[in-house]
């Protein structure tokens, strides 16, 4: 469904990504681990359109998107939820989700107002505050709401877990559960990777703007290496994030 | 005689309403100063003067002057704007360039009116006057209050009940999530500054009407009135530019009845020094708002 082809990024002659190449396949969730600074957030930004690419392809559904403008790349449904939520502050609850829609186009809604309220009730009981008030874990489910509101067919999620408390975090995720268990395709970027293992089928690692390592989730969570390098100090990443 | 100053700051205020809150939207979406705002708001003014005195009804100069303001302003961003903010340094250059455009506009305008004051025939407006408990009110300033409060309600409605005034809004707060809904910003601008820009001519031709004098100089001093309004308002608060705004136009009767000519300009911004010193982010302001690029 999605194929990225050799992508490569910079950001002032500094190279974010070296040649990244992978593929997402209709109804699978992957999961992209590593640590900060890796590339993770320029990966998806440049699959979004809203950072250049300085070299490399990127299909979606067959189609060329390597030069698509955010929004076109946002109406073919494949939806970024940012890293920081980003939900409008001003905004109401119910008008962050209805802003949703505009991604839809003429294309039919999958999610409406009510299945999103279904997945998060936080979001019905606080549908007429504004966005600025939730907290941060509202925030978060507000925003992948805002997302399915339109009508995704891949959904592209940026560290969910960032910043959330523990409890919070295993919310959003069996959220991400349920939305895997409906069929949809997801790429998943984290840094809390036992939680992203856990909820996806294939992971690939990415190091310093390369992938360096990929494999099914279940293989990567009982690999030595994995163990050291990203689920070791679990728990003082779902502290801080 | 107070309170019929008041209804008559009342009336002008309306008319600065509809001038700041242009100026106040632009600002607020791409904090960008259009500098130029005060040049359409007084092509405005010639489009319905250029109607009537070639005959045509006063509402098709009208329609015609909102109609052409706005698209001269939605031209201004293309030219002026666009191309500058893909550098990301827009603020201080678009405040050049729209001085710019100002200049071009003002002197189209200076060579095809002769430098000349034109003033409407002297019946395009009906003269005449109310007594209402004490009051005196033209029928003219019926009018201005009307339209005024017409405009604002219909660009209130647009901007907060509808989906493109959603997109707007949404533009406003963050244009990197925006884009990753679907909303493609270069669309909300043209909205935007259309918007602006036809409210900009309506107050143009509700000016030229109510002073009966339009010149190719006549929008400077509204762009100074547009400043202080929207910073004594709050920037990019259209509540706090409404507020503003009739505030300003009150103070600004107020004055020029009850003080000497040459104190009016020196009391008025002496409250509004007084005010900021008291609100310093403007009245229905918040802190974060007058910071540069502070939300991208």
């Amino acid at each position: 469904m999605l194929e990225v082809q050799d992508l490569a990024v910079s950001y002032r002659g500094i190279r974010a990504l070296r040649g990244v190449s992978l593929n997402v396949a209709a109804g699978e969730t992957v999961a992209l681990i590593g640590p900060n600074g890796a590339g993770k957030s320029s990966l998806l930004n440049a699959i979004s359109g809203l950072v250049a690419k300085a070299g490399g392809r990127v299909a979606f559904d067959g189609a060329d998107i390597t030069r698509a403008s955010p929004w076109s790349v946002a109406a073919r449904g494949l939806l970024q939820v940012p890293e920081g939520r980003q939900v409008f502050p001003g905004m109401s609850v119910q008008e962050n989700l209805l802003l949703g829609t505009t991604a839809l186009g003429a294309r039919p809604a999958t999610w409406g107002l009510d299945e999103v309220f279904a997945i998060f009730p936080i979001l019905r009981e606080r549908r007429a505050q504004l966005a600025g008030s939730l907290s941060g874990g509202q925030q978060q489910m507000l925003a992948i709401g805002r997302a399915l509101m339109g009508g995704p067919r891949l959904l592209l999620l940026d560290e969910p877990s960032l910043g959330l408390a523990p409890l919070i975090v295993r919310q959003v995720f069996r959220a991400l559960a349920g939305l895997k268990a409906t069929g949809l395709t997801i790429l998943l970027v984290e840094q809390n990777a036992r939680q992203a293992l856990a909820v996806s089928d294939r992971a690939l690692v990415l190091e310093q703007g390369r992938i360096v390592r990929q494999g099914a989730s279940a293989d990567l969570a009982h690999d030595p290496a994995i163990i050291a390098s990203y689920l070791g100090q679990d728990e003082a990443h779902a502290g801080g994030g | 005689m107070i309170a019929q100053q008041l209804l008559n700051g009342i009336v002008v205020g309306g008319v600065y309403a509809l001038f700041a809150l242009g100026f106040n939207l632009v600002f607020g979406i791409q904090r960008i100063l259009n500098l130029a705002h005060g040049a359409v708001f007084m092509a405005g003014a010639f489009t319905a003067w250029y109607t009537v005195v070639n005959g045509g009804p006063l509402w098709l100069g009208f329609l015609l002057a909102m109609a052409l303001s706005g698209c001269l302003s939605v031209l201004i961003e293309l030219v002026c704007f666009r191309r500058l903010r893909r550098t990301g340094d827009e603020e201080f250059g678009a405040i050049i360039s729209s001085i710019g455009a100002s200049l071009v506009i003002m002197t189209i305008a200076q060579r095809i009116s002769g430098t000349r004051i034109v003033r409407f025939p002297f019946d395009t407006f009906p003269i005449q006057i109310y007594q209402v408990a004490g009051l005196r009110i033209s029928l003219l300033q019926l009018f201005m209050a009307a339209a005024a409060f017409a405009l604002v309600v219909v660009m209130a409605w647009f901007v907060y009940r509808t989906p493109w005034g959603r997109r707007i809004r949404a533009v406003t707060e963050n244009a990197r999530a925006a884009m990753l809904t679907g909303v493609n910003p270069n669309a909300v601008y043209r909205q935007t500054y259309f918007m602006a820009g036809a409210l900009a001519g309506a107050a143009g031709v509700l000016v030229g009407l109510a002073f009966n004098s339009i010149h190719y100089m006549m929008g400077e001093p509204y762009l100074l009135f547009g400043f202080v309004i929207i910073i004594l308002g709050g920037l990019g608060s259209i509540p706090g530019a409404l507020l503003a705004a009739l505030l300003f136009g009150m103070m600004q009767t107020l004055t020029i009845a009850f003080l000497p000519t040459g104190l009016t300009n020196a009391v008025i911004f002496l409250g509004l020094f007084l005010i900021l010193l008291l609100r310093p982010h403007g009245l229905l302001g918040r802190e974060e708002a007058g910071q540069l690029r502070g939300r991208r």
